[in-house]
């Protein structure tokens, strides 16, 4: 898939309390979520984005809690992918599991500006730096993961399988 | 080559005879958790992906406590919601009203969890049963929902990392500083991925209810699962409690690990992670003027009856200063009666204390004592995170419950060796 869009560049530990703060957890609507993407780290963040644009963190983003509020929120608010340095255990399997395309790059964020365009190739592996004409390596998704997300998503992929479900609905 | 206590129960689990870091697994769950802030996506999940029936109705935790008692009418909607599975799908372990305690208090406290056991949760604090021995991680709501069908889930075997931990602590030491001084080390992604295992003399004599506090904030660390070899504390625990089988398991001799640190705990002071994370950690001695307008004492960290003694102990002799909201929480209804019946609410009644039904509210700024701008509160929670409590202008103080009682009394970040 190609993911194209402005770059919206954040700190290290970004957590999910930044991402979607719990006082907005009494509901699980992604459209009332992403009303709130980011909130606490910039206020401002879903009137500025625009649909396909990027959010670039830094190490550990997503740290914090379990909550697969924060992937659905950042989808919903119309963000094509993340891309960090690193990222925190539980985030990267919600993202995973949600269908939320996520990459790690330790050489993009020192070399990209906030507002800058980029293009995301993750067939070929690779980010483009629109303007300055410069690429960089993404590191691989894990065959698994890449089955997940071909699958589109965790439920789907059992689906799949649901001969050798016992609590599936065998329609 | 021998194996780390965390890949045993993992390779256990997936019925494998040998295991890597790195590899993934498909293994069996033995208790399912989810809360009310995250059920409702997993049973939603569920529901689309055609569940009729979850795979074993005594295998599924569901512990309403976020917002308890009911904070606003959503809340209610998404509890209510809920309920409705649970009695459909006949759930045994469904806590809410007056049944319902802090999950990770509670699960223990139960003997729902137990040593051996393979746990996931759908919230990050579920590292805390690595204090019986069992292997147990937080996960997002899909994967609950994933296991509420199948019984199994996916995982990536983590690397282990082993802390040895030797020495007396001094008074006033607790589990919790020994936590907070190895996050504040090894920083809030230390771990990443990894599996902290805690060993040593220290940990050898540690209660079991300051080995539930540790193990709490491995997440704080990155880790996926912090994890305590079962011994002589860990079955005085499990018994009585236990209504099923269980096992131990233990690192081999030969074990492999990722990495090894030391740390002598006979020279630590009580220890504070300023804000706005867990890794910004100092010794009481420095850490200066601070004064605070709330102290929370509770949460699954360190609402335990252990945790509200060593407070009682302080607000014995002492009364909160004016201008000090002190609220302490109860984990479990449990607690909460033991606590009566100790005489510990009287002493925190006449020391200003607000008493809070088991919840985690305050904890995660959901409700029942919320800061305001530029408010800042100590509290023995797990997480500091900018607007954790409240007001994204507010700060939280990480501490030991000695801590935050003494810090309650004079007004200001305090050891309990000033009063
Ligand atoms: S007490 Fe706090 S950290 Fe623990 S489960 Fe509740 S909200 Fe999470």
């Amino acid at each position: 898939m190609i993911f194209q869009g402005k770059v919206w560049k954040f700190g290290n530990n970004i957590d999910t309390d930044a991402i979607i703060p719990a006082r907005y957890l009494t509901t699980s609507d992604p459209q009332e979520l992403a009303a709130h993407c980011m909130e606490d780290a910039d206020p401002q963040f879903v009137t500025k984005i625009k649909a396909g644009d990027i959010i670039l963190g830094g190490e550990n983003f997503g740290c914090g809690s379990s909550r697969e509020h924060a992937p659905i929120a950042i989808k919903a608010a119309g963000i094509s992918c993340v891309i960090a340095k690193s990222f925190a255990r539980i985030f990267y399997r919600n993202a995973f599991n949600m269908g939320l395309p996520i990459f790690e790059s330790q050489e993009l964020y020192e070399a990209v500006q906030e507002g800058e365009e980029i293009t995301v190739d993750s067939v070929a592996g690779t980010i483009t730096l629109v303007s300055k004409n410069k690429t960089f390596r993404i590191n691989p998704i894990p065959p698994f993961m890449e089955q997940l997300i071909a699958d589109g998503g965790l439920m789907k992929h059992l689906a799949g399988k649901r001969v050798n479900i016992a609590g599936m609905n065998p329609k | 080559m021998g194996y780390p206590i965390t890949e045993k129960i993992l390779m256990a689990h997936a019925g494998l005879k040998e295991i890597s870091p790195g590899q993934l697994i498909n293994a069996k769950v033995d208790i399912a958790l989810g809360n009310d802030i995250t059920s409702p996506i997993a049973i939603k999940e569920f529901r689309k992906a055609g569940g009729l029936k979850v795979f074993d109705k005594d295998k599924v935790a569901l512990v309403l406590d976020h917002f308890t008692p009911n904070k606003d009418i959503s809340s209610a909607q998404q509890c209510k919601f809920i309920r409705q599975f649970a009695v459909e799908q006949q759930i045994t372990h469904f806590f809410e009203g007056g049944q319902v305690g802090i999950e990770h208090a509670l699960l223990p406290e139960r003997g729902i969890v137990l040593p051996g056991d393979l746990i996931i949760g759908a919230d990050s604090h579920t590292c805390t049963y690595g204090a019986l021995g069992a292997f147990a991680t937080g996960v997002g709501s899909t994967d609950l929902a994933a296991v509420m069908l199948t019984g199994e889930l996916w995982f990536k075997v983590p690397q282990s990392m082993k802390f040895i931990i030797t020495g007396k602590m001094p008074k006033w030491v607790s589990g919790k500083d020994l936590i907070l001084n190895i996050i504040g080390r090894i920083g809030v992604d230390g771990a990443l991925h990894k599996a902290m295992e805690f060993t040593g003399d220290t940990i050898s004599n540690l209660p079991m209810a300051d080995r539930l506090s540790m193990a709490n904030m491995a997440i704080e660390a990155g880790a996926k699962n912090g994890i305590f070899a079962p011994d002589a504390i860990t079955k005085d625990y499990v018994e009585g409690r236990a209504k099923r089988p269980y096992k131990f398991y233990e690192s081999d001799a030969n074990a492999v690990y990722e990495g090894i640190i030391e740390i002598d705990a006979s020279k630590l002071e009580p220890q504070v992670a300023f804000p706005h994370l867990p890794s910004n950690v100092k010794g009481i001695s420095h850490a200066g003027i601070v004064k605070i307008d709330q102290s929370l004492i509770g949460s699954c960290t360190n609402g335990r009856i252990e945790d509200l003694r060593i407070a009682a102990q302080i607000f014995k002799k002492h009364k909160a200063a004016s201008g000090v909201r002190l609220i302490v929480v109860p984990a479990t209804p449990f607690i909460y009666k033991q606590a009566l019946q100790e005489g510990l609410l009287e002493i925190f009644l006449n020391a200003g204390a607000v008493i809070s039904p088991p919840s985690c509210g305050a904890c995660l700024g959901g409700h029942l004592g919320i800061l305001a701008e530029g408010e800042k509160a100590i509290a023995t929670t797990n997480r500091n995170f900018v607007g954790r409590m409240g007001h994204p202008k507010s700060e939280v103080y990480l501490a030991s419950p000695a801590v935050a009682a003494a810090s309650a009394v004079l007004g200001r970040i305090a050891s309990p060796e000033e009063l």
